[in-house]
């Protein structure tokens, strides 16, 4: 069972190691001739003003949260995905139910004006 | 000491050390950069336990979904315009009661339960399956409460966001 994850493990590792190894060596192979105007935050762009701590608008939040409902909704699916064959009718209306319910609700922001930007 | 064994401390030594730098971390967002590693981890204790659909459930919602909204909390809070993003501590003695309650009640389930020790060869390949036929027969209600409890964070996210139209 457990030999299962070794890929997943390998993937992880690989992908930690590639990007800390393309950074490293970027480090040490990279010429480095710096000029006040390459060591600016963004060269040949804007100078940054202001703080970049400033207080988020509300909306990002509404944007996080309807994200993590139908998140939580496709992880309801995954398993009955799984199954759909021996659940069968029944189960497909239970989960008709549960997307309905869950479509209310986006009806409801969606006539409330929550999913436009301003 | 296998490899199973080992694997699990290491889990567990990350989850205990994320979770202190959680708690005793004075700044927010390090602590919140933290609590990543601690649900990281506490997803690998998942997988350790057989139980890969809650291990999945567990990287998708938490690390991927309540992370971010616990970031977005810290940048919407007022104390990040004046740079302080600090953290004090108030109500100790309320804290420590409540604290040291839960810590009663925990420590007392763990050595009140019979802790049932099984071979790995008669646990299940994947939970996927099992869980799906479950949740859609036996558990349908919950499942459906489940639905409803969404819809009501759905409409209470909206009363938010038109909250902030008429300031």
């Amino acid at each position: 069972m457990l030999e299962n994850y070794v890929p997943i493990f390998l993937m992880i590792a690989a992908g930690f190691g590639f990007g800390l190894v393309m950074m490293k060596v970027n480090e040490w192979l990279g010429p480095k001739s710096p000029n006040a105007e390459k060591l600016s935050t963004y060269e040949s762009g804007m100078e940054p003003v202001r703080s970049a701590r400033e207080r988020f608008s509300v909306k990002y939040y509404m944007v996080a949260m309807l994200f993590i409902i139908f998140d939580i909704e496709v992880v309801f699916l995954y398993p009955w995905a799984v199954s759909f064959k021996e659940l069968g009718m029944a189960g497909f209306i239970t989960m008709t139910v549960f997307i309905t319910i869950l479509l209310v609700g986006f009806y409801y922001i969606w006539r409330k004006g929550a999913l436009e930007w301003d | 000491m296998d490899l199973f064994t080992i694997i699990f401390y290491a889990f567990a030594l990350l989850a205990l050390g994320a979770g202190s730098v959680v708690v005793f971390s004075k700044n927010i967002v390090h602590a919140a950069f933290a609590l990543l590693f601690a649900f990281f981890a506490v997803a690998g204790l998942y997988v350790l336990l057989m139980a890969d659909f809650l291990a999945i459930t567990q990287l998708l919602i938490y690390v991927g979904g309540i992370l971010v909204l616990v970031i977005f909390g810290v940048m919407l809070t007022n104390t990040v315009i004046s740079v302080d993003v600090k953290t004090g501590t108030v109500q100790s003695m309320p804290a420590v009661l409540l604290s040291a309650a839960l810590a009663g009640m925990l420590v007392g389930m763990f050595w009140s339960t019979d802790w049932k020790v099984t071979t790995q060869q008669t646990l299940p390949e994947a939970t996927g399956n099992e869980l799906g036929t479950m949740l859609l027969t036996s558990y349908v209600l919950p499942f459906e409460i489940a639905s409803v409890v969404l819809l009501v964070a759905l409409v209470g996210a909206a009363m938010i966001a038109r909250r902030e139209k008429k300031a």
